[in-house]
């Protein structure tokens, strides 16, 4: 090529160095750009930068942790598990399955009373929502209401796509292995007096905003749901089709039933916990759950025995936050006080280390 | 007759390879003659075989528009990688195994395939364009319609074409030399397009058109020619030429117009065209861009595959994991067990098998997929920003520096050995004339000396540009060369035998056109000298027209005399005026040295002269008058002296002819001398200096102007030019005053030397010239002078004729011509009369010594591989302070291989022995078997350090054969530096290849000439030193510097840069993937190894591509971990790059380490802060890619030095980058992207405060250890630091602080190996 360019060259411009010929010379720009001059920081790993660094994370870090940690603790929360792996629960005759619903209660006492919005969650821990064949398992045009996807869904919903030549809705793994316990609970007004207050749960409110309105959408139409719903099977493992989830509202049905969008929100972890129902503060004066004795009635269906899964009940008051976690606010105050100790231990060997030498003014 | 000649043909002829090319005027040849047209008798007929049609259009493109697609993606996938990508990609779509929406798989493979694709397709278009520019290119083509030259396109000439040139056009083919309107039948070409030589090479119509009286006619051309078929091949040509009456006539090379080349000097020019297009030798010498690996890539290849491991073990782990889980939860009838398709559930291997696949997929992020044209982007950077450095341009020459390969500029930051040329790279390949002596009397030249100090005052102070054209500087390289390499190729066994004299190149074919700086021209004569001169003038211009003027003289005097006329003459320097045109000889038959011996036998062939130059009629009729005299009485005159002739005509005084010649060239007036070599100019003015002017040389004549005699006409006989295994040229003129033979010889001392009469042949007086003018000899090589030698030999008539006849044969053979011809100069430079000798001196250029002492603290060490002899090496070396005063030189000279054995064996004793006693005076190598003369150096001094090893061209012969290779590169490898004197090319390719297989070190080769192109070749690096365009080394190289003292700049400065921002680089590269694929495979064990992925697939691919891209690439372009002037001032850092500590094993496994630390934090407190919680998958995997970013940014910001605002901007814009997608993309479509359907996450997580919460702790946590690690490995420096010399560290303003650091990081703060310290300025900007 070079060939080429020089007889280009020549043929151009005539050979270089000609006399008269231009002034352009092949001088580079002198700019700071080009010279690699740009204003620069340098933020150098000295002491005189990194000292104070240290100090100043220790001093963020262990403020917000503490805050943290009071605010998690101020959290009121109570976990019940009702597995029943234990002989002595309640739920123990639930383990053994048997055709009719399996009801059992238990009781527990909330030491203090929960103020504001309470949340009452289930808790499964052992399953694996995040599987990744589970994961895939679901159709969401389907779940947004499209009709050929109703009728036809997804190929990932293999092996839940159809049902005795009628396509499941919803269909896939994970709405079939919907979580179907039901849960109550009544306050045990005083020791003495055994009536049952039943604690009003609010079923709606527990999704997303957004998948309740955006994500999740009944097929359209406007005659009833179990007529838009009617060239579809329930998927197996449920009792009731999708139209009938909530047998109180009508418009908590469908693909837009709150259970079922929680549900379908796959969790990250194995060990997770699902909100199950709200509990309104009602006002001011009353604490939402006062401190008492409380029953709480399972409907039990969900099995999770077999593989070694449990269940748990779960009320829990919020804060900013969110809900109760520890963690966050001790790995505040820990690496905060790391943080600290080490500026402190640094700058001692630096200080050691200046005092030793006479030219300390070199290094800050 | 040809058939007799038959049987003796050279193989190119006899193994059939030939071509046959006839007129495209001549009516085609029908189908029949074609298949029957086999014999000869029927070619001669002209109805020969098809006329080969190849065309002249160039075509360098790779693609067409339709085989652009196919085609490149055929040649990527010729890279492993890509195949790799593509395969994983693919992988996507078995759905048994997908991990994400296989159309998004395969976007990042698309687009790496087009960047590299466009890149290409760019590449291809700028060639096509400058295809197109070439082939649009006219020249004026013989039309047979039209029955003359008509205007045509270059692509459109065809073989058997006529094609007419005019002065400087450019050869549009290799075209046959036919005709020319010189009148001896000669053009003139420059090859510079070629080989960069800007010299003017003299081509020669073809015989028996040469004597053509009329135009040439193409129409009544009906020869055949036979040629060679389409070779590489520039220095040979060979073929016939058959005419319609049978006869032949032999083509050779200096008949051949090559394309590329430039006609000059010459009016018009016709030929027929021979090979086209791609046939040309030009095109076939165009071999492609080379592609180096550099050494750091290599140690990333093996990185990648460490890497490949890995991903190998995570996926087996994770399939060996989740085949157990399988196992495990199968028979419970868990709830999230998803079976198969048609109910039945997966066997826990089959499942394991899907797992291994999908995690290979998932994780193939650790083989950075970005990584090779990240590299590349920022090499090309990087190359950019080295040639844009304003303190690597070179103001005289107007030349910045060339980085012609883009891909081994970290390799700059890592060479460890150097070797040098001297001529030319070390000093300025500018010869002054320095002093001389002449029949054994030295002249000092003292005037001359100051003068030329008062030059270098002047330039160092005011950086005088030398005026006009001074940017042709000098230039080394020739297809002489060429030819020399070749032979001592091919010759290898014959001169490691020692029978032939070792190449070199004290005259080494320096072929160029030199304009001389004014140091170069102005010469102060040494008085003395000066007045010898004008006495012999004076003299003579008394005595001329006697029987035997020079008889009178005093030996002395006439070898004066004989000194300056040989200066004058002995050369191929042509004389052209500054403000006219070259002129052009116009005399009729030249007196070839065939038509000479035409002469000889046929007495009555006359040509009458036929006058151009109507202004000198006289002189034409004279030289008419002489050419007949000639002719008639040849060979009468060998015999009888006819001094009227002899006199050349100008019978009239000498202070008389000016006003009669008034258009003549004044000798006062500037004359250029344009001298293949500055060697010979340089002699040439100085000869004017001592009013021995050349004013004119033709091809067959010589014309000197003396102040007395006046002008004095050499008749010319033959030039023996300068070839570098003869090491000398020769003249044979008739002496204008004499009329005698005289041969004037001008060669390397140690040739002429053993060339001069037997000792004894001539008396006293000649042998005490010679040993003195040795003496003086080696005094001017001491001084670092060039020597040469300058010698004169009269031949009687019976001698000439005896050797004019062998040499005629010689020079008509077929053959083996250039053997014979090479026998037939022995025979003439034989028997010579030695006159005297004279010292040119080749500056240093400027900053060489200081180049040479930094490069020396950077800890590279420095060999010099030079043509030159040994003392001149040797002072030049002490010169340049390679060598130094008061250390030891070992100097090896061996006769024989045994001697050789025998020294080394003694010197590495010697040197291993040194260690342990004191230093102390030794003579410890003996030379065995070196003449006396070198006894004295030879002598080592105090030792320093380490000792230098001196080490001659035969002598290395023997220390590189097999057997002693090992011994020679152990004791080189004691020595502080190794100069190599009168090495051959070949020689230093064969040097620099040693030690790069042998020593595994990284080396450069530097040179500027043609003699060093295989040295820059071998080398890892090559670089050539560009004072002009288009020279040879500089093609050969991958660096070209204007002047040697850029290379400090060039590898103390911008190669440390390089490399340490490639190799942080490339190790962040690893860091940053490693860490990515560890959040994965922590959460592998949280999804029973089912290969989910908590990361949405779109940034797990776009990750990588697009968020955390930039920044690295901008550090990677800018980051300065060293100011350039600390660099400079402290060049033992560049020790880091050389050790390569910056990217080393342990730095890369290190970096593992911390990744998979990093990994482990930011994927646990994600999974701590957010365990039993209501989160989902992806609300989770966010924060966790949020983190990993910021991450990755506060990594890249500990490890970046320098912080500009592309810095910060590309940083931010990261940020920015990121969290605007993930916000639109989660807010883009509810149904979308299955499997992840990540709606309004991110909007979700924005109003969470534990995801601020997290992104604020997991990063600092995660960089926690290596931040505090760094300060301490720091802060442990700093002892050292304090031991820093005051002076440099007072260096620094006083207004800044100074901080001290540790130069180099990557290596890790556990590491203990050297720690390099460097100082820098601790404040805002102002570097610099």
């Amino acid at each position: 090529m070079a060939m080429n360019y020089n007889a280009k060259d020549e043929v151009d411009g005539g050979p270089p160095g000609a006399p008269g010929g231009t002034t352009k010379t092949r001088r580079p720009d002198n700019t700071a750009f080009k010279q690699q001059r740009l204003p620069a920081w340098q933020p150098f790993l000295t002491a005189g930068t990194v000292l104070p660094t240290f100090f100043i994370i220790g001093l963020i870090f262990i403020p917000i942790g503490i805050g943290i940690f009071v605010t998690s603790n101020n959290i009121r929360e109570i976990e019940i598990d009702y597995t029943g792996i234990e002989p002595s629960s309640p739920c123990n005759k639930c383990l053994s399955p048997v055709s009719t619903p399996c009801i059992c209660t238990i009781n527990f006492t909330l030491e203090k009373s929960f103020e504001g919005n309470v949340f009452m969650y289930y808790g499964l821990s052992n399953f694996y929502q995040n599987h990744r064949r589970y994961v895939k398992s679901r159709d969401d045009s389907q779940l947004n209401g499209d009709r050929s996807a109703l009728l036809n869904p997804s190929k990932e919903c293999e092996p839940y796509r159809r049902n005795e030549d009628k396509p499941i809705a919803p269909c896939g793994a994970i709405a079939n292995s919907m979580f179907n316990d039901t849960l109550e609970l009544f306050l045990v007004a005083n020791e003495s007096d055994p009536t049952l207050t039943l604690i009003p749960l609010k079923r709606k409110g527990i999704a997303w905003w957004t998948d309740k309105n955006v994500k999740f959408r009944n097929p359209p139409g406007t005659e009833s749901l179990k007529e838009r719903f009617k060239d579809t099977t329930n998927p197996v493992n449920w009792l009731k089709p999708v139209y009938e989830l909530d047998p109180e509202d009508e418009d908590n049905n469908g693909f837009i039933n709150e259970d079922f969008i929680v549900w379908m929100r796959t969790a990250a972890l194995p060990t997770f916990r699902k909100l199950y129902r709200l509990i309104e503060r009602k006002n001011d004066l009353h604490p939402t759950l006062p401190a008492g004795r409380y029953y709480l009635n399972i409907t039990y269906n969900y099995p999770v025995h077999s593989f070694d899964g449990r269940k748990r009940m779960i009320l829990s008051t919020v804060s900013w936050m969110g809900g109760k976690n520890p963690f966050l606010g001790i790995a505040y105050i820990t690496i905060g006080s790391i943080s600290f100790l080490l500026g402190v231990v640094l700058l001692v060997i630096n200080h050691k280390y200046r005092n030793s030498n006479n030219t300390a003014d070199i290094t800050i | 007759p040809p058939r007799r000649k038959q049987p003796r043909r050279a193989g190119w002829r006899a193994r059939g390879r030939t071509r046959t090319v006839r007129s495209n005027l001549l009516p085609p040849p029908s189908a029949e003659d074609s298949v029957a047209g086999a014999t000869k008798g029927e070619r001669l007929q002209r109805l020969g075989c098809v006329q080969h049609v190849a065309d002249n259009r160039l075509k360098t493109t790779k693609y067409t528009l339709l085989s652009f697609l196919p085609k490149n993606l055929f040649e990527q996938f010729h890279r492993l990688a890509n195949v790799y990508f593509v395969f994983i990609a693919l992988l996507n779509f078995v759905p048994a195994v997908n991990a994400f929406q296989p159309g998004l798989a395969l976007a990042p493979v698309l687009f790496i395939l087009a960047v590299t694709a466009f890149k290409d397709l760019w590449e291809d278009y700028s060639r096509y364009r400058s295809d197109h520019e070439i082939n649009h290119l006219g020249c004026l083509v013989f039309s047979r319609e039209e029955k003359k030259y008509v205007n045509r396109f270059w692509k459109e000439i065809h073989v058997g074409d006529f094609v007419r040139l005019r002065c400087n056009e450019i050869i549009p083919a290799d075209i046959l030399l036919l005709s020319s309107s010189d009148p001896d039948g000669l053009c003139h070409i420059e090859t510079a397009n070629l080989d960069g030589e800007t010299n003017l090479k003299r081509r020669q119509v073809v015989r028996g058109f040469s004597e053509l009286v009329s135009e040439f006619n193409p129409l009544t051309f009906t020869s055949v020619i036979e040629c060679e078929k389409p070779n590489n091949d520039l220095t040979r040509f060979r073929g016939c030429i058959i005419h319609d009456n049978g006869k032949k006539a032999g083509l050779y090379k200096e008949n051949l117009l090559l394309r590329g080349c430039t006609i000059r000097n010459t009016e018009a020019v016709v030929g027929i065209v021979i090979y086209a297009g791609h046939e040309t030798k030009a095109l076939l010498n165009n071999s492609g861009p080379r592609y180096k690996r550099s050494q750091l890539e290599r140690q990333m290849n093996c990185d990648v595959l460490w890497c490949v491991l890995l991903l190998v073990c995570m996926s087996l782990f994770s399939a060996v994991g989740h085949g157990l889980w399988m196992q495990r939860y199968q028979d419970k009838k868990a709830l999230f067990d998803v079976p198969e398709s048609d109910g039945s559930s997966l066997s826990p291997v089959t499942a394991a098998v899907y797992s291994f696949l999908t995690m290979i997929i998932v994780l193939q992020v650790l083989i950075p997929i970005s990584l090779y044209v990240s590299i590349e982007i920022v090499k090309v950077c990087q190359v950019y920003f080295i040639n844009q450095d304003i303190e690597l341009y070179d103001e005289e020459t107007d030349s910045q520096l060339q980085c012609r390969a883009l891909n081994i500029t970290e390799d700059l930051g890592q060479i460890q050995y150097i070797f040098s040329d001297k001529t030319g790279t070390l000093t300025e390949n500018k010869m002054v004339f320095r002093r001389c002596t002449v029949s054994g009397i030295e002249y000092s030249h003292d005037a001359n000396a100051q003068r030329l100090a008062r030059y270098q005052e002047a330039d160092s102070e005011e950086e005088e540009v030398p005026r006009g054209g001074s940017s042709q500087r000098g230039s080394i390289g020739s297809h002489q060369s060429i030819r020399i390499l070749h032979r001592s190729q091919s010759t290898k066994s014959y001169w490691r035998t020692g029978s032939r004299k070792t190449l070199g190149s004290l005259l080494d074919p320096t072929h160029h056109v030199y304009p001389f700086s004014p140091q170069e021209k102005d010469i102060t004569p040494d008085p003395k000298l000066l007045e010898k001169v004008n006495e012999c003038d004076k003299y003579l211009a008394i005595s001329r027209h006697q029987e035997h003027p020079l008889a009178q003289l005093s030996p002395e005097l006439s070898d004066v005399f004989d000194f300056f006329i040989a200066l004058t003459i002995c050369n191929t320097v042509v004389v052209t005026s500054p403000d006219q045109p070259r002129q052009k000889a116009s005399h009729g038959v030249p007196p070839r040295a065939h038509d000479a011996l035409a002469l000889l036998r046929s007495p009555s062939v006359v040509s009458l002269p036929e006058g151009e130059h109507g202004s000198l009629p006289f002189r034409e009729l004279l030289s008419g008058l002489r050419k007949m005299q000639q002719g008639a009485s040849h060979r009468e005159r060998l015999g009888q002296p006819t001094p009227a002739i002899a006199s050349n005509g100008y019978s009239s005084p000498a202070d008389s002819w000016e006003p009669e010649y008034p258009q003549e060239p004044q000798p006062k007036q500037e004359l250029r001398f344009e001298a293949e070599s500055p060697d010979e100019a340089a002699l040439v003015y100085a000869a004017k200096a001592y009013n021995c002017a050349l004013v004119d040389r033709l091809h067959d004549q010589v014309s000197v102007e003396l102040p007395h005699l006046g002008r004095l006409t050499f008749e010319l006989l033959h030039t023996l030019g300068f070839d570098s295994i003869r090491k000398r040229m020769s003249v044979v003129i008739r002496h204008p005053l004499t009329d005698e033979i005289n041969v004037y010889t001008k060669g390397a001392d140690s040739v002429v030397m053993d060339l001069l009469l037997p000792y004894d042949a001539r008396g006293q007086h000649q042998n005490k010239i010679r040993s003195k003018t040795q003496n003086y000899l080696n005094l001017y090589a001491m001084e670092g002078l060039r020597t040469l030698c300058i010698a004169k030999r009269v031949l009687s008539k019976e001698e000439y004729a005896c050797w004019l006849q062998s040499h005629l044969e010689a020079e008509s053979s077929v053959d083996n011509r250039e053997e014979l011809l090479f026998q037939s100069a022995i025979r003439l430079e034989t028997n010579l009369h030695l006159l005297g000798a004279t010292g040119i001196e080749d500056r240093l250029q400027d900053g060489v010594p200081e180049t040479i002492t930094k490069l020396r603290q950077a800890g590279l060490q420095i060999w010099v591989l030079t043509g030159d002899k040994q003392e001149t090496a040797i002072n030049i070396a002490y010169a340049c302070k390679l060598l130094d005063h008061d250390e030891e030189v070992i100097t090896l000279n061996a006769e024989s291989q045994e001697a050789c054995a025998a020294l080394l064996d003694q010197c590495l004793h010697h040197v291993q022995s040194r260690g342990s006693y004191t230093p102390e005076k030794t003579e410890s190598c003996v030379n065995v078997g070196f003449s006396s003369l070198y006894l004295a150096s030879a002598t080592s001094t105090v030792s320093g350090p380490s000792p230098s090893l001196v080490i001659d061209g035969r002598s290395l012969a023997y220390a590189l054969d097999k057997n002693l290779e090992d011994k020679f590169l152990f004791l080189a490898k004691q020595c502080r530096s190794v100069l190599c004197c009168r090495s051959t090319p070949l020689q230093k390719s064969m040097v620099v290849k040693l030690v790069r297989s042998k020593l595994k070190a990284m080396t450069l080769a530097i040179g500027d000439g043609a003699n060093d192109v295989s040295m820059i070749q071998v080398a890892d690096v090559g670089v050539g030193i560009s004072g002009q365009e288009g020279m040879q080394a500089v093609m050969a190289s991958d660096f070209a510097v204007p002047r040697f003292r850029y290379l400090e700049r060039l590898l103390i400065v911008h190669g440390h840069w390089c490399y340490s921002r490639l190799a942080n680089m490339v190790l962040y590269f690893f860091y940053k993937n490693t860490m990515f694929v560890g959040l994965l495979f922590w959460f592998q064990f949280y999804c029973g190894f089912s290969a989910s992925a908590m990361i949405d697939q779109w940034y797990l691919i776009f990750f990588n591509l697009l968020f955390s891209s930039l920044p690295q690439l901008v550090t990677g372009v800018l980051d300065k971990n060293v100011p350039a002037h600390v660099l400079l001032l402290k060049p033992q850092l560049y020790k880091s790059g050389q050790n390569r500590e910056e990217y080393r094993p342990r730095a890369f496994w290190l970096n593992m380490v911390d990744a998979a630390f990093q990994s482990l934090i930011c994927f646990f407190i994600p999974y701590l802060a957010y365990y039993d919680s209501d989160v989902d998958m992806f609300t989770w995997g966010t924060p966790i890619t949020a983190i990993a970013l910021f991450t990755f940014l506060l990594h890249l910001g500990i490890e970046t030095k320098t912080w500009t605002w592309l810095n910060w901007t590309a940083c931010v814009f990261s940020i920015f980058l990121f969290f605007t997608v993930a916000l639109i993309y989660n807010a883009s479509c509810a149904t979308c992207y299955p499997p992840s359907n990540p709606y309004w996450t991110m909007q979700a997580l924005l109003g969470d405060p534990v995801f601020y919460l997290i992104c604020l702790i997991a990063p600092i946590t995660a960089l926690l250890p290596r931040w505090v690690l760094e300060f301490v490995s720091d802060f442990s420096t700093h002892t050292a630091a304090i031991l820093l010399p005051k002076d440099q560290q007072g260096a620094q303003h006083s207004g800044h602080k100074c901080t001290i650091e540790r130069g180099h990081r990557a290596g890790g703060p556990g590491g203990s190996g050297p720690r390099v310290l460097q100082t820098r300025r601790g404040c805002f900007g102002s570097m610099s």
